[in-house]
């Protein structure tokens, strides 16, 4: 499943597991990246709200008040 | 070959009657060694009381989470700590999924809502959109809003929802283990009402709850007293936040014996697998079940997690010379 990010000019920086929601500062979380395969995020990377995700039977969206939408 | 199996070429293939909870149970507790022989037959009566066709299904999710039920492998329960949020689609979103959906072939689109049972909103939501899509696309709607009341039932055959889900999720002696906000006897009263009124029965399960062998063949004999129309197989996708949320996953042999038993139970149902056979089974897995007594899927993306592409479950049924059920042959 690809993913896209919004278009903004500049990204957040990824902080949080957007599977887990636990920080990412001390590495990355392989089961959490395994488990990404078959699951959309669920949780902002950039700063850890719940994000409002639809899972429709060809994609996903994922948003975030305060950093817009993802989709995949 | 164990008798097992010759028992179950006479009774099953050749008089379509499916297998008792003995039977299905020594089916369950089959060695590795005649797992091959056990989908081949089931593959067998698939073939002779089904025919090779394969009825494919996308599902979408009208109401996602905040649900006041506790079904403890669910992570769209509000009980829980699952990270899901609410949240609803709208009518436009809720057409375009079933225009996808129609687009791969598929004769079925279930419309799902993560509730207890439906209220007027969701009532109302509901008429608006099989509406909409009736008129918009050439799919069969079908519906699952968990226990309805005797009208909600009327209305939805009003509406024109062909087919209802509602699935007893695992055998009645473990259901307590697995729910506690309402009984298996609340989930037979919504489908001995859906029977009644015309509608195509789909009722099916988990595999993979901490229920016991037997209580598996428990299950399959349950839902073969039911006689649903549909039979959708799910295994657990452990999900983050659930009391289930650290079980393991079934083996991929288990699975595979698991549809082969369900198959001998139930030589004319349509068995669908639906969520968890990526991790459970995975490509190779997939194709085995397919050869092993399963008729039926659902493609593209579950309710809250994702599925294979749909082209990849198409092509795989190309290379397996197994024709998409045409609308036509549902109608
Ligand atoms: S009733 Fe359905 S949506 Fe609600 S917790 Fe149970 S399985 Fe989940």
């Amino acid at each position: 499943m690809t993913e896209s990010s919004p278009a903004t000019a500049a990204l957040p920086a990824v902080r949080w597991c957007d599977r887990c929601g636990e920080s990412v500062a001390t590495g990355p979380h392989p089961a959490c990246e395994a488990a990404r395969a078959w699951e959309p995020p669920r949780w902002c990377a950039s700063c850890r709200r719940r994000m409002k995700v639809q899972v429709v039977p060809a994609g996903w969206s994922a948003v975030c008040v305060e950093h817009g939408e993802r989709r995949g | 070959m164990p008798e097992i199996l010759d028992q179950a070429r006479e009774r099953v293939l050749g008089n379509g009657v499916g297998l008792d909870e003995a039977g299905i149970l020594a089916v369950l507790n089959l060695p590795d060694e005649h797992l091959p022989a056990a989908l081949q037959l089931a593959h067998e009566v698939r073939m002779r009381w089904c025919g090779p066709e394969v009825e494919v299904e996308g599902i979408v999710s009208l109401k996602t989470g905040g649900c006041p039920e506790d079904c403890h492998f669910c992570s769209q329960s509000g009980l829980f700590t699952s990270p899901v949020r609410s949240v609803w689609l709208d009518i436009p979103a809720l057409v375009e999924a079933a225009k996808q959906t129609a687009a791969t072939g598929a004769t079925e689109f279930c419309i799902v809502a993560a509730v207890r049972g439906p209220d007027a909103r969701l009532m109302k939501q509901m008429r608006e959109g099989v509406a909409a899509i009736r008129a918009a696309v050439d799919i069969q709607v079908a519906a699952s809003l968990g226990m309805l009341t005797k009208e909600q039932v009327d209305e939805l055959v009003e509406m024109g929802v062909h087919r209802y889900n509602h699935n007893l999720e695992t055998c009645r002696s473990y259901f307590p283990n697995v729910v506690t906000t309402h009984s298996w006897e609340e989930r037979w009263e919504t489908l001995r009402m859906v029977r009644e009124s015309g509608m195509e029965v789909c009722c099916g399960g988990i595999l993979g709850l901490g229920e016991t062998v037997e209580q598996r063949a428990e299950f399959a004999a349950q839902l073969a007293e039911l006689d649903p129309h549909e039979v959708p197989l799910n295994f657990l996708n452990p999900r983050p936040g659930t009391p289930l949320g650290d079980r393991p996953v079934v083996e991929g042999k288990d699975a595979l014996r698991a549809i082969a038993a369900f198959r001998l139970a139930m030589p004319r149902t349509i068995l669908r697998y639906a969520g968890g056979r990526e991790l459970t089974l995975g490509d190779l897995g997939t194709r085995e079940g397919l050869l092993g007594g399963i008729n039926a899927v659902i493609v593209g993306n579950y309710l809250t997690t994702l599925g294979r592409p749909a082209t990849a479950d198409l092509e795989l049924l190309e290379d397996l010379k197994m024709p998409v059920k045409a609308l036509s042959a549902t109608l």
